[in-house]
């Protein structure tokens, strides 16, 4: 491909034809400011609506500006990115973005992680010149995301998000002209659209429009309740990027600053998810080779492929648009819930305190969790299974309010016997993980040998839509991968038309699986961070002593004391699941023949 | 088809037959069957005549006798004397302001003289509803020149030579946009009708179609026949259910007369044509916007390029023309390009249909060549100033355009004059102002429209003209500051340099050119709290002089606000803090004792 010419600020580029204007500066390492642009490259995801006019540039021989962002480079090209035109307007359109803005800074969610807040105090402003009108909406609380879309700017990241990547189709723009806003069909509250809570919105919005519904005063409320014993459990994907809230680079494992901090802050016992989803590996291992060798019995009735459940927000959706294909997911709850049930039945006995005494709290990349663990299902006679799923976050605002030095803290260990974890256990936290956990057992368990190879890169990678075939010593099995709902998506309509030929699928509803989850550090448009965060997963599992979740020495103990056996009937009751019809059209068609 | 002494034409445009047009032409028709005469006199109901200040018209075949202001009632007579008797009704006729004599024939009329037709060819003169007589007047003769003699490029060179520019306002060369879209490659490809017509007060679109449907299915297909496009898509608002209909009516008529569909006049050539709706978004006029509502999106604009020649409607190449550039389009066939190019000036060929209106004598539908001077328009064709008021400004374009002064009068109207004198052309609206009108009310007006219809989609509009109406909307009610014209103006530079799509980059301009033009009148409203044309109600004071007031309480019984008090044959007195200023006291008042400052 022939090469282009362009001088930006005076200083001569070379790129490719169809680079814009702004990835073009970026070579040179000029950074022209943007708000609505959004580019995941490592995942393919990009906002370009053109729209917030913050990154106009002066093009000679163009009568008006130019958005950097959507504009592509044309040879001989000469840009000028901070003339005092291109200043001027800058100031003046973000003056306008503020003046309909509510000046909640002080209290805000966002506040120090806002963009708009940063491009504001980059461009110096200090006064509103053009002052009026403001929008007013309702507030909407939902049991994990709050919407508040005063503050909405219209970058149409969330939209983009929720209707092109994840296919949910919960929010779009609404209304016209300055009553125009990003919102839910007929502005509903969210609880009652198609939203999965995914929190992928939350995670790439700018302003505090979106943001996660905040636990931390309920935690800290059962923390000093001397009544209560505290236990918290930490998912996988949390470790890998705690550390970004303090400073520390994207993918710094902070595993045992991580468990010193929260003995720190006052829980009783600090244990590890990666423990309940070794137990998880058990029960849908186990599910998958009674699947497949019912199956290749002679049975074709049973249902394949088997699909993950351990994902809120991917059963959210096919609650919603699947219904018709419930017998298909694993019926094994999640790690988070298998853990609850486990900790308030098993655990609390050992320690001798009762249900109601016993808090259990998750710290969760994910806000999807905040949801799952009010499900009444998950509940005995209204006592949950888990009190309380605090984000990523949350903790480390958490660990920040009660001034403790994160960095400099010393590193310690998960308490016992719910604390301890196989590198299977942790690499859930990435797309890829749960399967890769999966086959590490489901081999041993069905061939009787061991496994010589323990890793296995086929399944790993970031590509939406992966598959791979394990040779089961002589039978191979098809896996297919998916994260992202859009993803998810196709993999669904492929076995609803009969054209999947995959034995087991993995889905992940956040882009990247859980290290991407809605709760996790906010990445700002930088999807190295993804990958970063993955990488330390993946060396975490391989520093791990042990790597199969069978070889649990706890999980081996509490089968032995408490469970029976995988599928056992009291492993049915307590950490298996079905699942409900959502399908909205479904209500109101119900409603229309009352 | 029975061949007929004499032919009444009466105007079924929408303003004439708000006017009870349709009512007039049953009537004649039912007395002419009264009288036995409906063999030798037919009556057609055609599109617009474009003298709407003098409707309904009627005019009369073959002498040509042109009638303004006919009712259902001058029926009778109109029979009796000039059909059966041959003696025009002298009373009817159009009376010239100027000689005050009566002038019988159109092309007499000033406001006829210096118009040139084409667009309007067929306007007010063939039945709309009937294919036949539009074929009579060289209807399909073009598709079917340019099917058999003709190749695309070849078509292409002629509409490129003409010199043919948009009509919409963008005034982009039409041979050019064609030959892009003929150059693109793709498996399907579409062209496109912009029928949205948003600009209000603007009507030459639905005039068009609603008076000659024939030549922009025409065009459309001629349109297809060069750039590879076998599918026509017909975006038409849907507030013109009259133009929809005849629209409708015109297409099934085109099929089945082959014309249109399949293997068009046996040459293998198919095109058909599709009509969407608009649901009341000015911003859909906006090509890339009007793409995405046909594909069932939101409205908004998207930012160019990539160009729709390139990739548009579902991605595919689509070539956007408007009704008034596609109405040119078969004359420039059938008598060349040097014809076309022959009228109007170096750089903006053919003629422009304007629709005008405001202050003039001569409020109408006016088709005239590219060069006239405003002066002619606006003195000549238009009539003068109504009531005998001075001119102040002309408003050229629309909400997007800008206010010209006295001393743009003898600007020759083309494209690119208007831009360098600060206004535009638009799709053609021309609204004008005298003594009477504010420039600062004009500016807010347009505003209020703009904030109105803005799609929300990039901050500068969204925000921007919500604020800039704010600030002319406090500049009316006296509450304006001059720093409030030092943010007016840098508002408006920026809003007019940073918006997506063409609304908001000319939602500023009524602000500039009445800033530039009428700096006075704002800085009166600002320091002096006064409007000189006394509309902006807020700046004016009611009051009584007591020396006429006789005390009769007719006003204080008709103030809607009990703002007026006064014992009964005393002198009364309005409460300035509670009068709202509505003058329906001064309209009641028998005694000249109300007045207003």
């Amino acid at each position: 491909m022939n090469k282009i010419k362009i001088t930006v600020d005076n200083k001569v580029v070379e790129v490719n034809p169809g680079t814009t204007i702004l990835k073009a500066a970026q070579t040179v390492g000029i950074k022209i400011p943007t708000l609505c642009y959004l580019h995941l490259e490592d995942l393919n995801i990009e906002n370009k609506p053109g729209g917030c006019r913050m990154c106009v540039v002066e093009v000679a021989g163009r009568r008006n500006l130019a958005p950097a962002c959507a504009t592509e480079c044309q040879d001989g090209m000469v840009v000028k990115t901070n003339t005092i035109r291109v200043l001027n307007a800058r100031r003046t359109v973000m003056e306008l973005i503020l003046s309909d803005h509510p000046f909640d800074c002080l209290v805000c969610a966002k506040s120090g992680k806002c963009d708009l807040q940063k491009l504001a105090q980059d461009l110096g402003i200090r006064e509103i010149e053009y002052q009026g009108e403001q929008s007013h909406y309702k507030e909407d609380r939902s049991p994990a995301i709050i919407r508040e879309m005063d503050k909405c700017i219209l970058c149409r990241r969330c939209e983009m998000m929720c209707n092109e990547i994840q296919t949910v189709g919960a929010l779009s723009g609404i209304n016209r002209g300055f009553q125009s806003v990003v919102a839910t069909a007929f502005e509903q509250d969210l609880i009652k659209s198609p939203c999965t809570f995914c929190g992928q919105c939350v995670a790439v919005c700018p302003t505090g429009a979106l943001t996660e519904v905040d636990h931390t005063s309920q935690v800290i409320r059962m923390l000093a309740n001397p009544k209560k014993t505290v236990i918290v459990q930490t998912a996988p994907a949390v470790r890998a990027a705690l550390g970004e809230e303090f400073g520390l680079e994207p993918g710094t494992l902070v595993t045992g600053k991580m468990v010193t901090a929260l003995k720190q802050l006052g829980f009783d016992y600090v244990f590890d998810t990666d423990f309940a989803a070794d137990l998880t590996i058990m029960e849908e291992g186990t599910e998958l080779l009674e699947r497949l060798t019912r199956f290749l019995d002679g049975d074709r009735s049973t249902p394949l492929p088997i699909l993950t459940s351990c994902c809120p927000a991917w059963v959210n959706f096919f609650e919603e648009y699947f219904p018709e294909m419930s017998d298909i997911p694993s019926t094994a709850r999640s790690p988070q819930q298998m853990f609850g049930a486990i900790a308030k039945t098993y655990f609390a006995d050992k320690i001798g305190v009762s249900r109601e005494d016993l808090v259990v709290v998750s710290i969760m990349p994910c806000l999807a969790k905040k949801y799952e663990c009010q499900r009444e299902e998950f509940k005995t006679d209204g006592n949950p299974d888990v009190d309380f799923a605090v984000s990523t976050r949350e903790l480390a605002a958490l660990i920040k309010q009660a001034n403790i030095s994160f960095n400099s803290l010393e590193d310690s260990d998960f308490d016992a016997p719910l604390g301890e974890s196989t590198g299977a256990g942790v690499i859930f936290g990435t797309t890829g993980g749960v399967i890769e956990a999966a086959v590490r057992t489901a081999y041993e368990l069905y061939t009787g040998k061991k496994l010589e190879r323990i890793s296995f890169d086929e399944l790993r990678g970031m590509g939406g839509i992966r598959h791979a075939t394990i040779d089961f010593d002589g039978l191979p099995i098809n896996i297919g991968i998916a994260h992202g709902l859009g993803n998810a998506r196709k993999l669904l309509e492929s076995i609803k038309a009969g054209t999947c030929n995959f034995h087991a699928i993995e889905i992940m509803a956040c882009p990247g699986g859980c290290i991407g989850g809605g709760g996790q550090p906010l990445h700002h448009g930088d999807s190295s961070i993804i990958l970063a965060r993955q990488k330390a997963i993946y060396q975490e599992d391989s520093m791990k002593p042990i790597r199969k979740s069978h070889d649990n020495p706890y999980i081996k103990k509490l089968y032995e004391e408490f469970l029976g056996h995988p599928l056992s009937e009291k492993s049915h009751h307590l950490l298996h699941t079905h699942y409900f019809d959502k399908s909205k059209s479904k209500i109101l068609i119900r409603k229309e023949q009352e | 088809m029975p061949k007929h002494r004499m032919h009444l034409l009466v105007c079924g445009g929408t303003g004439c037959k708000s006017s009870d047009s349709d009512l007039l032409a049953r009537d004649l028709r039912n007395e002419l069957e009264r009288q036995d005469l409906t063999g030798e006199v037919q009556v057609v109901m055609t599109g617009c005549f474009g003298f709407c200040e003098q409707g309904p018209i009627l005019k009369v075949l073959p002498d040509n006798t042109f009638y303004v202001r006919v009712t259902p009632d001058d029926v009778q007579e109109i029979v009796a004397e000039h059909v059966i008797k041959g003696r025009p009704v002298k009373r009817l006729l159009y009376v010239d302001p100027e000689t005050h004599k009566k002038v019988s024939d159109s092309k007499g009329m000033e406001f006829y003289k210096k118009q040139i037709r084409i667009v309007l060819r067929n306007c007010g003169f063939i039945n709309p509803e009937n294919i036949e007589e539009a074929i009579a007047r060289d209807a399909y003769a073009a598709l079917g020149k340019v099917l058999t003699e003709m190749t695309p490029q070849e078509t292409i060179e002629v509409i490129k030579k003409s010199g043919l520019r948009g009509r919409g306002g963008g005034g982009f060369p039409t041979g050019l946009k064609w030959e892009i879209t003929a150059k693109s490659v793709a498996d399907q490809k579409y062209v496109v009708c912009n029928a949205d017509e948003g600009d209000p007060g603007a009507f030459m679109d639905r005039s068009v179609l609603e008076g000659d449907p024939h030549t922009v299915i025409e065009a459309m297909a001629i349109n297809g026949y060069c750039t590879g496009a076998s599918k026509g898509l017909v975006y038409i608002r849907a507030e013109y259910p009259l133009a929809i209909q005849r629209l409708k009516h015109a297409l099934n008529q085109a099929r089945e007369y082959g014309l249109l569909g399949e293997d068009i006049m046996g040459t293998g050539f198919n095109f058909d044509i599709e009509i969407r709706y608009g649901a009341g978004a000015f911003v859909c006029g906006e090509e890339t916007a009007l793409i995405h509502s046909m594909e069932g999106h939101r409205g908004e604009p998207t930012f160019k390029p990539p160009f729709p020649s390139e990739s548009g409607y579902l991605g595919k190449p689509t070539n956007v023309n408007n009704v008034e550039t596609y109405a040119n389009v078969p004359p420039i066939i059938l008598k060349g390009a040097e014809w076309f190019s022959s009228i109007g000036t170096e750089k903006s060929k053919g003629t422009k249909v304007f629709a005008l209106a405001g202050k003039v004598n001569n409020v109408g539908l006016v088709e005239v060549p590219m060069g006239t001077t405003l002066r002619e328009v606006i003195f000549e064709v238009g009539g003068g100033i109504k009531g005998g008021k001075k001119f102040k400004a002309v408003q050229t374009g629309g909400p997007s355009g800008g206010c010209l002064t006295e001393k743009h009068l003898d600007l020759h109207i083309d494209y690119d004059n208007l831009l360098s004198a600060g206004s535009m052309m638009g799709s053609g609206g021309m609204i004008v102002m005298d003594e009477d009108d504010c420039m600062v009310s004009v500016a807010r007006y347009y505003l209020e429209f703009t904030v109105e219809e803005s799609c929300g989609k990039c901050s500068p509009c969204r925000i921007g003209n919500k604020r800039l109406f704010e600030l002319l909307d406090k500049i009316t009610k006296g509450n304006g500051t001059m720093e409030d014209l030092d943010r007016l103006r840098n508002l408006s530079e920026v809003i007019r340099d940073t918006s997506l799509c063409g609304l908001g980059q000319t939602a500023p301009n009524p602000v500039l050119s009445t800033l530039n033009n009428f700096y006075d009148e704002y800085v009166e409203h600002v320091t002096e709290h006064k409007c000189r044309a006394s509309k902006c109600r807020d700046l004016m004071t009611y009051w009584i002089l007591a020396e006429n007031c006789v005390g009769c309480t007719a006003c204080a019984r008709v103030c809607p606000v009990g703002a007026i008090s006064g014992e009964r044959k005393e002198v009364h007195h309005i409460d300035k803090s509670i009068c709202i200023k509505c003058g329906a006291c001064m309209e009641k008042c028998k005694f000249n004792a109300i007045f207003v400052s």
